[in-house]
């Protein structure tokens, strides 16, 4: 008898407890429409974002500019440039005229290569002295010079197969003794857009979601409405899932965006499953706005919450493995990775997009955004500051 | 899960509270503060600024916890029992705090819906149409004047029917004719049982509460009826009419046995703690004229100025 009432009791206090979310969901979203030009610029900027990111960044650069400093007249030195052409990575559009001059081209940046193809380079090969050909790279970004390189070194197998015929060819390069097999798969094109466009999508995600909900709190200190609120018999957690709410269908208006975007302008494939890719990237959204959230219980102004935001950003971008190799980051700072959401989204969505990975692939990185949804909640409400003292 | 824990029903006490003290990190805002407010009673609290009204306040309505002091509020404990007090509380901030980017309707609705009120849409409705906001019900909240505003405050306060209500110097920045509506629909509802305790700076707003308390720096100076705290402070005034009363007055405040001078219009309060003291220091004066002095009653505001004077400001 007092069991069945005292879960008529709660049964109650739940109802009450959902309607008062309910309260905080419809009147936040209220503001939420009243604000226009915000609204507009949550769905816009976003797509702006990604077309212009989504073209502008390659990891893999072609036609680089290089110079070249001829002093040989024999075909090696043309098949040598031919060839170098033939990779597309290079586009040999200077003309240097002393070695002074070819390092002047480099280091004043007009140039990223120099190639220097020495005199008697073409009677030095046919004697079999081994003659240098100097290629000077600027590798002050790696990423811009690295696959140039790589490509460099293919060539040097083939490129005088040619003329390394009839008396010449004991000096043409022996096959090796086995053949290497090299699958790239997803993305065999190694196009940057297919790594950097889903990446996109959870930076872009991020960075809103923090800014929506990082001011929450904050504003309604700052205009006063808090102390109303606070006199009225609401929960933290109420106020906290109440605020969140519309941004999660905003989040998801954003997503639908992105994802249709990548797909049509970007050509990204989407290999996996559309439901599970669209769930998981909810429960991304969810833990950003979370983290914002917190902020803004913790922060006393708007302006802190947004300073914390952008704190908070940086290593997002960084050390997520979005921007550089995750793998290739020291251990501590892998660690450190671990524990920004960013991480974990970014291998369920190129998972989901590129490799058709499944649920079961991605159970690790599920759990562990479910994990730091939690505790940024958690966090959020006891942070929550219930009175004015 | 109202009913069981309600105030005791023998007595009509609403708030009893008993030493409550508070600090921000700095000297005490509000010291050993003790006090009793009775059911269906309009209860003034005065003061001047930063003396602990709006601290006081908040303690009683669970939106401060106070540093020492215990209390009830309707019955239910201030320190512990704050989301029961929220529920049957009005409390009106000081600052408008309603949602400036939502309408008078969506912010009544908002308050309704918090409530759990059955019809949060009816409830918000019939608020509107009591309000007399009926044409303004889709204007937001933000462009409405200040009277209005402050009546849009007092609309959502009281939604919710509670028991008590807490009222902030409700008035203040408020035209005389809707400050005179709104203590009309003060005194209405206190007819209804309602019990408010409201802060406020206004002397002719003192006069229209049942019982009023005085409080500077924290602590509580006065306390009773408007006619007893009059009675209490034992003033002696002379009401000075005639030319030079400015000269008049200058020459007043240098005198012992005058506490104190204050213009009113064309009249000059000369009121002394002492009435033979004040007699003595005035004689020649009053003798050689031209001014006409008469014997009169102070005012309420003489006797606010006069205990403020006693106090020595240490909050400074």
């Amino acid at each position: 008898m007092s069991n069945g009432s005292d879960i008529d009791r709660r049964t109650r206090g739940f109802r009450a407890s959902l309607a008062r979310l309910r309260a905080t969901f419809i009147k936040e979203f209220l503001q939420l429409r009243r604000d226009r030009l915000t609204f507009a610029t949550m769905l816009f900027i976003p797509l702006m974002q990604l077309l212009l990111f989504g073209t502008a960044i390659n990891t893999n650069p072609r036609h680089l500019p290089t110079a070249v400093l001829i002093q040989d007249d024999s075909s090696f030195a043309r098949s040598y440039l031919a060839a170098m052409r033939a990779t597309d990575y290079f586009d040999i559009s200077l003309n240097a005229t002393s070695e002074a001059d070819l390092d002047h081209l480099i280091r004043s940046g007009q140039a990223l290569f120099g190639v220097q193809i020495p005199a008697h380079f073409g009677r030095d090969l046919i004697r079999g002295d081994r003659p240098e050909i100097l290629v000077i790279a600027d590798a002050t970004d790696p990423t811009a010079t690295g696959n140039a390189i790589a490509a460099l070194n293919r060539i040097t197998e083939t490129v005088f197969s040619r003329e390394l015929t009839g008396p010449a060819a004991n000096l043409a390069p022996k096959p090796p003794p086995f053949d290497l097999r090299v699958h790239l798969r997803y993305n065999p094109g190694i196009e940057t857009r297919l790594n950097i466009v889903p990446g996109l999508m959870g930076t872009i995600l991020t960075l809103t979601m923090l800014i929506f909900t990082g001011l929450s709190v904050t504003r309604e200190i700052e205009r006063g409405t808090m102390e109303s609120l606070l006199s009225m018999p609401i929960r933290p957690v109420e106020i906290m899932l109440g605020k969140i709410a519309p941004y999660l269908v905003v989040g998801g208006l954003q997503m639908t965006l992105i994802l249709g975007a990548a797909w049509l302008l970007f050509g990204v494939p989407i290999e996996g499953s559309l439901p599970l890719l669209l769930a998981l990237t909810l429960l991304f959204i969810l833990a950003n706005l979370s983290v914002g959230y917190t902020f803004s219980t913790i922060a006393k102004s708007q302006l802190q919450a947004m300073q914390m935001s952008f704190f908070y950003f940086l290593p997002n971008m960084l050390l997520s493995g979005f921007l550089f190799p995750f793998k290739g980051m020291p251990g501590w700072a892998q660690h450190v990775g671990e524990f920004l959401p960013l991480t974990h989204y970014l291998r369920i969505v190129r998972g989901i997009m590129l490799k058709s990975a499944t649920f079961v692939d991605l159970q690790f990185d599920v759990l562990a955004l479910a994990l730091f949804t939690l505790a940024a909640m958690a966090l959020a409400v006891a942070r929550f500051r219930q009175t004015l003292d | 899960m109202t009913a069981q824990a309600s105030a005791d029903p023998v007595s009509d006490i609403v708030i009893d509270v008993e030493g409550l003290t508070k600090s921000f990190g700095g000297p005490p805002v509000v010291k050993n503060l003790t006090m009793q407010v009775h059911k269906g009673l309009i209860y003034g609290f005065l003061g001047p600024n930063g003396s602990g009204k709006t601290t006081t306040l908040r303690m009683l309505c669970g939106l401060l916890t106070p540093d020492s002091g215990h209390g009830t509020c309707l019955g239910y404990d201030i320190r512990t029992q704050t989301t029961d007090i929220k529920r049957h509380v009005g409390y009106m901030t000081q600052r408008f705090s309603l949602y400036a980017d939502l309408s008078i309707r969506e912010n009544l609705e908002f308050v309704a819906r918090i409530y759990n009120l059955d019809q949060p849409r009816k409830a918000a409705q019939d608020a509107i149409v009591r309000l007399g906001l009926e044409r303004r019900a889709d204007q937001l909240a933000g462009d409405l004047s200040g009277g209005w505003k402050q009546r849009l405050a007092l609309g959502a306060c009281i939604l919710p029917q509670p028991e008590l209500l807490l009222l902030d110097e409700p008035t203040a920045g408020v035209d005389p004719k809707a400050r005179r509506d709104f203590w009309d629909e003060i005194h209405r509802l206190a007819h209804e049982g309602l019990t408010v305790l409201v802060s406020t700076h206004y002397m002719d707003e003192a006069e229209r509460c049942h019982e009023i308390t005085y409080i500077a720096y924290g602590e509580i100076l006065a306390h009773g009826k408007v006619a007893e705290v009059v009675a209490e402070a034992h003033l002696s005034t002379y009401i000075v009419t005639g030319p030079q009363l400015a000269e008049l007055a200058e020459e007043l405040e240098k005198r012992d046995g005058v506490d104190m001078v204050a213009p009113f219009g064309v009249e000059l309060h000369v009121s002394g703690r002492d009435g033979k003291k004040l007699e003595a220091a005035t004689a020649d004066l009053r003798a050689k004229g031209p001014q006409v002095w008469t014997r009169g009653e102070p005012t309420l505001e003489d006797v606010f100025i006069d205990l403020m004077s006693r106090v020595p400001d240490n909050s400074v």
